[in-house]
């Protein structure tokens, strides 16, 4: 049996140089690329950004231009070496037109740097964050339809400053770029309100004993803000808890998603009245949300997915429909090196389901952020409500490009809490 | 390989070399004339590099008798020192140097880890050898991914480019191609020699019976601590090719995961020959790439993957005790077996 499967798949290697040499004609599938995080801690939100573009496959019948859909799965475990290796997969071995992914902020930035050496193949981001990724030395061929980490920060600095009347904070955060630039987004907004950063407290990914950061919390700030997201969210909150911490809570995007929310135990309760920020608001009642949501419950049986989908899905289905609508737009013709598929994708106004979204000179995408609240429902589970709506978030928050420059790439010290950054 | 004793009615090395080294050996170094940037690049490249890391725990392992967890990390701790003295996009950390004293002082200190990690490590046996070299490797994976001041944390280091020597761009698929073969079979090849040579030699009479080697005026110690100190050269070789390959390296590179990959692919090509290491990395590189567009074809839900991945593995060790090389010498012997004259019983 094993030295049958090796013919196989020697046989497939083989095969593949063949297949790439076969130029499609207009008629032939379109073959597109996906890359996910299948493998590792983030199976499950991989496997539901998955969710996300087969819902927006099956809304569209499987076809666009006139062209079938091929889809090459490319495993990942976000890592940066796994995405490259993946995307080499799909792009040098199955030829596919286009990669739609990755998910995970360094998958990213690798995968801008890989897609420089393919210049014939459009990447499309599937819902990494990292700031880097479309600010620092940009690709031309690749596009991102859904905002970087700091604009799903916008509005939150904002409402907690005016709104809930916090003036002081403190900021625990896991130990890597994406809450870096979490922070960001919410520093830069809350500062210049006239906020003040007292304390920002970093933690390994993956930390399991919170006792000496709880006992290090400062005790004279109005709230503390909470970059922490998984099962590290979920073991903070039972220790802090324990240890009988009363304060005043705001969250980061992952910190009240579904997988928190939905935890077992009582813990989760001290988020209720929590407020944060994100891409997407579950309970939002604008008519094209509720049909997304609809559209991904009819999509999957209730058993092989979340009950409404998260922003992971969301980020893939909204890559997918700007990929699938210039398809349509151009009769599915990628001829010219993809010059009429790019020049429409960099033009698209995509009528996204969490809000209008454009793409700014370094095909970055300008969008729609939602501040939210933690609220109780009358069955007992926890879900967040929107309670403001921040439009035409861009790349640089609102602040000159310039100025902006100024302030550096996010870190655990950047940025400076200041009043004014022009 | 030609180190053995010579007696003057030996032929002349090359005809004692068998025929199948030659045509493997030929078809390797013509490759790129038949085979695409992705299979040379991203399938070889990638199946020379496990290949050489995997070498140096076969090394350890087969002639040593010890299996060491350690030699992902002593492969990353190269590939990080090249990513700290060369250059990368952490501008803040990296510093610059050029190649020709990053790349010898990379191996240089993961030498000087490896004999550290060995000096620890050889005064256990069996079990608590794979016990002290996996909490190194676990040690080292939480340290590097903890570390901001030297190691960046867990982001580690991107950007990692090798040098452009010779106006060639080494990341080439072709030339990539080339370099980590020209090593692996350079790295094959010495290791072949030095299982010869007195050293070797007294490696594998130290594995074997260590007292009666003692008694022998042999330092024990000393020689398995120089078998780590060797082994962890084409560990870092292969360590500095992989972070070129990827242009990066963070402590995913060499986690706990990867560690126990190498011993996996040693053991599913063999402990008893350097040719196993490789035949190894491929079959895994093979079916890390692939599993998935199998189960695909065969019409399965291509999230299961993994599960295949293992089922080779397991199908491997369970029909081999000695993986790949085992079950290649075992089906030589029943072919060249002649059953009517010696039913059941093996020609020798």
């Amino acid at each position: 049996m094993t030295s049958k499967l090796l013919n196989f798949m020697a046989a497939s290697a083989v095969g593949a140089g063949v297949a790439l040499a076969t130029a499609p004609a207009t008629s032939a599938p379109v073959k597109v690329g996906v890359l996910a995080t299948l493998e590792g801690t983030y199976t499950v939100l991989g496997e539901d950004g998955v969710r996300g573009l087969r819902t927006a496959l099956a809304e569209a019948g499987d076809m666009a231009g006139g062209r079938e859909i091929e889809l090459y799965i490319g495993p990942t475990d976000a890592s940066p070496d796994s995405a490259v290796r993946a995307a080499r997969k799909v792009v040098e071995q199955d030829g596919v037109d286009f990669v739609i992914g990755p998910l995970s902020g360094s998958e990213g930035i690798a995968l801008r740097d890989y897609s420089k050496t393919q210049p014939h193949v459009t990447f499309i981001n599937g819902i990494s964050g990292a700031q880097e990724t479309t600010y620092v030395n940009p690709s031309e061929n690749f596009f991102r339809f859904n905002m970087d980490g700091a604009q799903w920060s916008a509005g939150l600095g904002d409402y907690i400053y005016n709104e809930k009347g916090y003036r002081t904070i403190a900021t625990i955060g896991e130990d890597y770029s994406f809450v870096y630039t979490q922070v960001f987004g919410l520093a830069l907004e809350f500062c210049q309100a006239g906020g003040e950063i007292t304390e920002r407290l970093w933690v390994p990914l993956g930390t399991k004993d919170f006792g000496s950061i709880i006992a290090a919390l400062p005790d004279d700030v109005d709230a503390i803000y909470l970059g922490l997201g998984g099962g590290d969210a979920v073991n903070f909150l039972n220790q802090y808890q324990q240890a009988g911490g009363d304060a005043n809570l705001i969250g980061g995007t992952i910190m009240v998603d579904g997988t928190v929310l939905s935890s077992k135990g009582s813990a989760k309760e001290a988020l209720i009245g929590v407020p944060s920020s994100g891409p997407q608001a579950d309970t939002w009642d604008d008519p094209d949300w509720q049909a997304f949501v609809k559209s991904y419950q009819d999509t999957f049986a209730p058993e092989d997915r979340f009950p409404s989908p998260s922003l992971l899905a969301t980020g893939y289905y909204n890559a997918t429909t700007a990929a699938l609508t210039c398809l349509d737009a151009i009769g599915g013709d990628l001829s010219d090196g993809q010059a009429g598929f790019r020049s429409c994708l960099s033009g698209l106004e995509l009528d996204a389901p969490n809000g209008m979204i454009r793409l700014d000179g370094n095909r970055q995408a300008i969008g729609t952020n939602f501040v939210s609240e933690v609220v109780e429902l009358d069955d007992g589970t926890l879900a967040t409500q929107l309670v403001k709506i921040k439009e035409n978030v861009n790349q640089t928050l609102g602040i000159d490009p310039d100025a902006f420059a100024q302030i550096g790439l996010p870190s655990r010290e950047v940025p400076e809490c200041k009043t004014s950054y022009e | 390989m030609a180190s053995i004793a010579d007696t003057a009615a030996a032929p002349s090395w090359y005809a004692r070399i068998p025929l199948a080294w030659w045509i493997t050996g030929l078809v390797l170094l013509f490759m790129p004339a038949f085979a695409g940037e992705f299979v040379l690049y991203q399938i070889f490249g990638w199946t020379f590099i496990l290949g050489m890391i995997a070498l140096s725990l076969m090394f350890l392992a087969g002639y040593g008798g010890m299996v060491s967890l350690a030699q992902m990390s002593i492969a990353g701790f190269a590939g990080y020192m090249v990513a700290i003295f060369g250059d990368s996009a952490i501008t803040d950390i990296s510093q610059g140097w050029p190649w020709y004293v990053t790349i010898p002082l990379a191996l240089v200190l993961a030498v000087l880890f490896a004999t550290v990690t060995g000096w620890l490590a050889v005064r256990t046996e069996g079990i608590y050898t794979i016990m002290i070299t996996l909490a190194i490797a676990s040690a080292f994976f939480y340290f590097t991914r903890q570390n901001y001041t030297i190691f960046n944390g867990f982001s580690g280091f991107n950007g990692v480019l090798p040098p452009q020597l010779f106006g060639v761009d080494w990341r080439h698929p072709v030339a990539f191609y080339y370099l980590t073969l020209f090593w692996a079979a350079f790295w094959f090849l010495a290791t072949l020699y030095v299982s010869r040579a007195p050293m070797g030699l007294a490696l594998q009479g130290v594995r074997d019976n260590p007292r009666r080697m003692a008694a022998l005026g042999y330092n024990v110690t000393a020689h398995r601590v120089a078998a780590y100190a060797v082994a962890a050269l084409p560990a870092g070789i292969g360590g500095i090719l992989l972070t070129w390959q990827s242009a990066q390296i963070s402590p995913g590179t060499a986690g706990i995961g990867p560690a126990i990959d190498i011993l996996v692919i040693a053991v599913i090509g063999g402990l008893r020959h350097p040719a196993g290491a490789f035949i190894g990395a491929f079959v895994y590189v093979i079916l890390k790439t692939f599993a998935l567009d199998i189960l695909v074809v065969l019409g399965f839900d291509g999230e299961r993957f993994n599960l295949l991945v293992g089922l080779g593995f397991l199908a491997v060790v369970f029909w081999s005790s000695d993986g790949i090389l085992g079950l290649w010498s075992r089906w030589r012997t029943s072919w060249g077996r002649d059953r009517l004259r010696f039913p059941g019983r093996r020609t020798p």
